[in-house]
């Protein structure tokens, strides 16, 4: 939400949720899209694999484990966040805590959500994903998102990308729909110079 | 003159910049149809409402009720499943009533789920920007418009400026030869497709599909085609528009009309991807190879010939693969090596975005008639839109369906998301001409196959995964 905070420099241990081509209806199922806030679907974030049927935790889901209480970084397998556009899996991840997830790919959409919202999408080499993968559980590691780095406590790192103007927004707390407004005259000009090719006005008052 | 040779997809994109991407700053990329619905709108409307904003073009925006409504017949506000739902539902009508945008609610006879309605309103059309916050709103490149789903931020985005932040996608072209043989359909195509580029394999990319086989699919079977683009990660999925795509758009209410239509058309022949580009990638395939798929895992990228055999990890390729294989194989209680012919099913689902129009309706009643649902199989039928429940009723479909013991229901997504009463049920195994097969996709712990509308009938009708060309060579003799 607007005005966002700045984004720059954290450090925190990281919960691993493996697998590849995790879904987003797997992030939040669509049971829980009913919701017409952001806030509140942390504890529904993953909520098959974390819960039971009877709505008892399963122990062994690497969110229910102890070494996950304050994790504010997910590391998860190739290709996180294909299928569904649903944001809601973006505001379910921070609601429960997470400020990055780093992976070796990202879908698009996920991607362009998280970064909307200021979660980070940190696509790192398979090579450094294995290390991170093998690292002893609890080990901490500091996002730097100036310089576009994560480096382990011991020293190693690597870096990452995020679209210049993505990372500019993030470190400065601007957000894209004041840019977008900031594109007024331009817009306008488009319009005039381009009549609209529809009307869905005059197409709800026909009977179709 | 002289210029680049340029694809579908370069004309529609520079066609539509507001500005220019540049090295630090996305393109603003203008949108001719924004398509609304109730589950990812109200987070966007609350943020216009907080910064003071209104919709800036409600003439270019369209709003329907499809999730989470009921399908049940008659239904109505009365029947929605829940007050989360109901509230949602509210959500929409409030805010549209309040910033003025046309909304076909539940109960109206234009209400669909929203990839079936602008198309069949003639909303979308060639060379236009689509969007909508659902990722199957890939289905509209069917017409040659660029079309995309966006998340809820993007929603609010579009409403008060009409405009998107966009980095430019790469292109790759999927070409593909020959036609299709009897019995195998555009969604055994694009399940082919999916299966080979992977479900991440078209990430960052726009595909365009090309080729013999493309140009002879209806505009139906190319919305099937390009609603699963999403499914192999790709940004979109276009087919360039040619004289099916202009039939089908000459009696639609929103099309143009008379001499605009003609002039339109002029225009929209001009769409079409120039000799000598390259795309930044290419896929061949040979349609006359392809059999009808079905997919036997936990993403639609796992698909099998409907008479082949379940992978077996221990033969994937890398680690990765053997790791997802495995997962799927344990999820759906599958052997590997397994054979999925012949294998008992408990529902057959008919529906959503990717095969719920009157062509798909038709392809499962011609395997349907004289037929019936075979004991223990549960069959749905639900039809797209509003619309396509009538057109289907005036030829007599809703009969077949009825007759051969299968449910005729309202329109709307149903069982492709299960936000309503329509669930599959733990560990219970369909067969959904749907477009997702993820773990709990059509509710917590449903086993999904997806396959063509004509699978799926032959299906129902013999109660085990059925190859529907074993079934339509007795129709047809
Ligand atoms: S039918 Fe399914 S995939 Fe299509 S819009 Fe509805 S929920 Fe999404």
């Amino acid at each position: 939400m607007s005005p966002r905070a700045p984004i720059g420099r954290f450090t925190s241990h990281w919960v691993l949720i493996p697998g590849n081509d995790i879904d987003t209806d797997q992030i939040i199922p669509a049971r829980f899209l009913k919701t017409t806030e952001r806030t509140g679907l942390g504890p529904h974030a993953f909520h098959d694999w974390r819960y039971q049927a009877d709505g008892a935790q399963k122990v062994e889901f690497p969110l229910n484990q102890p070494g996950a209480a304050g994790a504010e970084i997910l590391l998860a397998g190739h290709n996180f966040g294909c299928g569904s556009s649903r944001e809601h899996a973006v505001w379910a991840l921070q609601d429960a805590g997470f400020r990055a997830v780093i992976s070796t790919r990202f879908a698009d959409i996920f991607r362009a959500n998280a970064l909307a919202n200021g979660l980070l999408p940190i696509q790192v080499e398979p090579g450094f994903h294995g290390v991170l993968v093998s690292a002893v559980p609890g080990t901490e590691l500091t996002v730097d998102l100036a310089n576009e780095t994560i480096e382990l406590a011991d020293g190693r790192t690597t870096s990452f990308s995020l679209p210049p103007f993505s990372r500019y927004g993030l470190l400065k707390g601007v957000d894209e729909l004041d840019f977008l407004a900031g594109a007024e005259p331009d817009i306008a000009a488009f319009e005039s110079a381009h009549a609209a090719r529809i009307s869905t006005l005059a197409v709800s008052r026909s009977d179709a | 003159m002289g210029a680049a040779p340029r694809t579908l997809f370069d004309k529609v994109w520079d066609a539509h910049l507001v500005r220019p991407e540049t090295r630090d700053t996305p393109a603003v990329l203008y949108v001719d149809l924004h398509l609304v619905h109730e589950v990812t709108s109200a987070q966007a409307f609350a943020e216009l409402a907080a910064r003071g904003l209104k919709v800036r073009r409600p003439d270019q925006t369209l709003a329907t009720m499809d999730h989470s409504t009921p399908t049940t017949p008659g239904a109505s506000r009365l029947t929605v499943v829940d007050d989360a739902a109901r509230s949602q539902l509210d959500h929409l009508a409030r805010n549209c009533s309040e910033h003025g945008i046309p909304l076909f609610p539940l109960g109206d006879d234009r209400q669909g789920i929203v990839h079936v309605i602008g198309p069949e309103l003639g909303l979308t059309q060639p060379g236009m920007v689509v969007v909508c916050g659902d990722s199957h709103t890939s289905t509209h490149g069917a017409f040659g418009a660029l079309a995309f789903g966006i998340g809820t931020s993007q929603v609010a985005h579009v409403l008060a400026t009409q405009c998107l932040l966009q980095t430019r996608p790469k292109t790759m072209e999927i070409r593909v030869d020959g036609r299709l043989a009897p019995g195998v359909t555009a969604k055994d195509l694009i399940l082919a497709i999916i299966g080979r580029l992977g479900v991440g394999g078209g990430t960052g990319h726009v595909l365009e599909y090309n080729g013999e086989a493309i140009r002879s699919l209806s505009m139906e079977e190319r919305m099937t085609l390009c609603n699963m683009s999403i499914e192999a990660g790709a940004r979109a999925g276009m087919v360039a528009p040619d004289d099916t795509t202009f039939e089908y758009l000459a009696s639609r209410p929103a099309a143009p009309k008379g001499a605009a239509f003609e002039r339109a058309v002029t225009d929209w022949r001009l769409l079409s991807t120039d000799a000598g580009t390259v795309y930044d990638r290419h896929v061949h395939l040979d349609a006359k190879a392809l059999a009808p798929m079905i997919t036997w895992g936990t993403n639609p990228g796992m698909s099998i010939p409907v008479n082949g055999l379940i992978p077996d990890p221990a033969e994937a390729k890398d680690e990765r693969e053997r790791e997802s294989l495995s997962r799927a194989l344990t999820y759906m209680g599958f052997r590997p090596g397994q054979a999925l012919a012949g294998t008992p099913v408990d529902i057959v689902f008919l529906g959503s975005c990717t095969n719920s129009r009157l062509s798909d309706l038709a392809a499962a009643a011609r395997v349907l008639r004289g037929n019936r649902v075979a004991n223990g199989v549960r069959m749905l039928v639900v039809p797209g839109s509003q619309q396509v429940k009538r057109a289907a009723e005036l030829q007599g479909l809703d009969r077949v369906f009825r007759d051969a013991g299968a449910e005729w229901r309202e329109a709307g997504c149903s069982m492709c998301i299960a936000m309503n009463d329509d669930r599959v049920g733990p560990g219970r195994l369909a067969v959904s001409t749907s477009n997702r097969n993820f773990e709990g996709r059509q509710g917590p712990g449903a086993r999904t196959l997806l396959a063509s509308p004509l699978t799926a009938a032959a299906t129902a009708v013999t109660g085990v995964v059925t190859d529907p060309r074993t079934i339509l060579a007795r129709v047809a003799a």
